[in-house]
């Protein structure tokens, strides 16, 4: 039915409005060391938002200035549409943090974590309660609410954390490495929690240094290093970027001097990375370039052709130097 | 299950200071809950032990001295009391602090909520002040069933202990705040609590010490402390001293309390 354009109210789209998260030239220096080194940044409603990077890449000092904790040293940011150097309260009210390292209290029963904490929020305790019920359910640990959090397992805690981080409604959920040290199957059921919480149009804006949950969760992301932004964009996009399509993996047995192979293979693809244990070749066509190493006269003791990850994208802009 | 978590419009209220800072407060009343029965007893039994030692069982021997105007219990027992609300003070401003900055990670926890530093931080001095006069008054009505508070004024010995405690919690709260390790603790209780308490008035007038040391104690917030409430007890305190004692322990409130600020700041926003 035809509705006269002047009455229809319009109803923004998840990725339109204003930004929740506005960045620029934002800098973060404790004394003489620059953890994060003047970033733009712009996160939409409804989006789910990843910072990837390497320990030490400014990660967390990031996330904790999107959470009106930690002051910027210099730079614009606008949470929300607030200032978060006079609006902290009224911006936290808003928002749901899940820490990297848990702050659940663990001599409290698991209800009773989420009761003390919708306090904080000024919520009534009848309206806390309600909500905790509702969470308890969402994270499946109704029939834990009485136990005391210390004995609960890893897995439990991060969804517990989640929970009260649900319990004031976020519009946008900070997530700092989230499934850091949990088991498969603990972070496929975060991972599930999170993903509905997208559906539901929740922000998602989040730090991890675990690839697949970049590829699981991620509409967009950029990659971290020194403080600056390495590279920006989609998962798809980057690896179309900064990776190729297939990745060849060649090994030549134990005491092989991979240097030598990659001469032998030099000319077949663009670029060929050497490992102690084996040859990394980046190709569109990997059952293809296998085929030219055979003719070639080569004989790898095994060959693997995978699809190029977002790790293969990681390891390229931050290197494979360990970063402790 | 699958209930719908976030489809209900959310209510964006924001608690205003006072909500923020009665939270806090609330978060520690909660934990009290947990230990209350235990403090209770301890605080009802140690001034009945030490009076009954050392006001009753000593101080008989003192007073066949006769060099004090009053009984020893008359005293000793009001220096007791500044000594607890000090000891008080003291002990729920070290590890509690610490926990909730590195172990417990409470601080932390509020920091991702509308409250903030200073919310935290007045929260949990106000809950100290609370800890502290509850301590303090149920020493001065065991006084007073000692028979040793002979004035009225006793009464207002229960601000004064008050006072007294939290001129040792607000600095400590720094102390706790700006060391990364409870090591210091142990130093800060061998080495400037118990020597306090031993000297600043509370056992034997300071005049008895020698003569730099009574202005060593004279700097003590404890002495100013016991001086207070040793004449409110007895009902002969002079409104100047009383002045003069009170501005040397606000002193210590204030300065205690902006380092506290300063350290909480540093401490709480600077790592995860």
């Amino acid at each position: 039915m035809p509705v006269p354009v002047a009455n229809v109210e319009t109803v923004p789209a998840a990725s339109s409005g204003p930004p929740l998260v506005h960045a620029r030239r934002l800098t973060k220096r404790f004394g003489d060391f620059t953890a994060v080194d003047g970033i733009d940044v712009d996160v939409a409603r409804g989006e789910a938002f990843g910072f990837l990077g390497p320990n030490g890449a400014g990660k967390s000092s990031t996330m904790r200035m999107i959470g009106c904790v930690s002051p910027p040293t210099e730079g614009t940011l606008r949470i929300l549409g607030l200032d978060p150097r006079t609006d902290g309260p009224a911006i936290r009210a808003r928002l749901g943090v899940v820490p990297q390292q848990d702050t659940l209290d663990t001599e409290l029963s698991v209800r009773e974590n989420l009761l003390i904490y919708g306090r904080y929020f000024g919520m009534s305790r009848a309206a806390v309660r309600a909500k905790a019920e509702e969470l308890l359910d969402f994270v499946q640990l109704s029939d834990r609410a009485k136990d005391k959090v210390e004995p609960l397992s890893g897995g439990m805690k991060r969804r517990l954390t989640i929970a009260r981080s649900l319990v004031n409604d976020p519009e946008m959920l900070l997530l700092d490495e989230p499934t850091t040290g949990l088991d498969p199957q603990a972070r496929h059921s975060l991972w599930d929690r999170l993903f509905r919480l997208k559906q539901r149009g929740v922000t998602l804006v989040l730090t991890t240094h675990y690839m697949d949950e970049a590829e699981q969760l991620c509409d967009r992301l950029v990659v971290m290093d020194k403080g600056r932004f390495a590279a920006e964009g989609s998962p798809r996009e980057l690896i179309a970027t900064y990776s190729t399509r297939e990745v060849l993996e060649l090994r030549f047995g134990p005491d092989a001097d991979n240097n030598v192979y990659a001469d032998k293979v030099h000319g077949l693809v663009n670029r060929v990375e050497v490992l102690p244990d084996r040859l990394l070749l980046y190709t569109d066509d990997g059952d293809g370039t296998a085929a030219a190493v055979y003719d070639r006269g080569l004989r790898p003791a095994s060959t693997l052709v995978r699809r190029s990850t977002l790790e293969d994208v990681f390891l390229r802009l931050t290197g494979r130097t360990l970063v402790d | 299950m699958s209930t719908d978590v976030t489809s209900v419009p959310p209510s964006r209220y924001v608690p205003g200071p006072l909500a923020r800072v009665g939270a806090s407060i609330g978060f520690w009343a909660y934990q009290y809950r947990r230990t209350w029965r235990g403090t209770v007893v301890s605080s009802v039994l140690t001034p009945v032990l030490f009076l009954a030692a050392m006001g009753v069982g000593l101080g008989a021997l003192v007073d066949d001295g006769g060099r004090l105007d009053n009984d020893y219990l008359i005293f000793l027992a009001p220096g007791l009391l500044a000594a607890t609300a000090m000891q008080t003070g003291v002990f729920e401003s070290m590890y509690p602090v610490m926990g909730a900055i590195k172990w417990v990670r409470t601080y932390h926890a509020m920091l991702a909520t509308p409250l903030g530093v200073g919310d935290i931080l007045l929260g949990h001095l106000l809950w100290v002040v609370f800890r502290v006069t509850s301590t303090a008054a149920v020493y001065l009505a065991v006084i007073a069933l000692f028979g040793a508070a002979p004035s009225l004024t006793a009464l207002l010995a229960l601000p004064a202990a008050t006072l007294c405690g939290m001129a040792f919690a607000a600095p400590i709260f720094a102390f706790s705040a700006g060391y990364e390790s409870p090591s210091g603790f142990a130093a800060l209780e061998r080495f400037v609590i118990v020597p306090m308490f031993l000297f600043s008035g509370t056992f034997f007038p300071v005049s008895q010490l020698p003569e730099v040391l009574q202005w060593v104690a004279y700097a003590t917030p404890l002495y100013h402390g016991v001086e207070l409430c040793r004449a409110l007890v007895g009902g002969t305190q002079t409104a100047l001293d009383a002045v003069g004692h009170i501005g040397y322990l606000l002193l210590w409130v204030a300065g205690g309390v902006l380092a506290a600020f300063f350290f909480f700041r540093r401490r709480l926003e600077a790592t995860g």
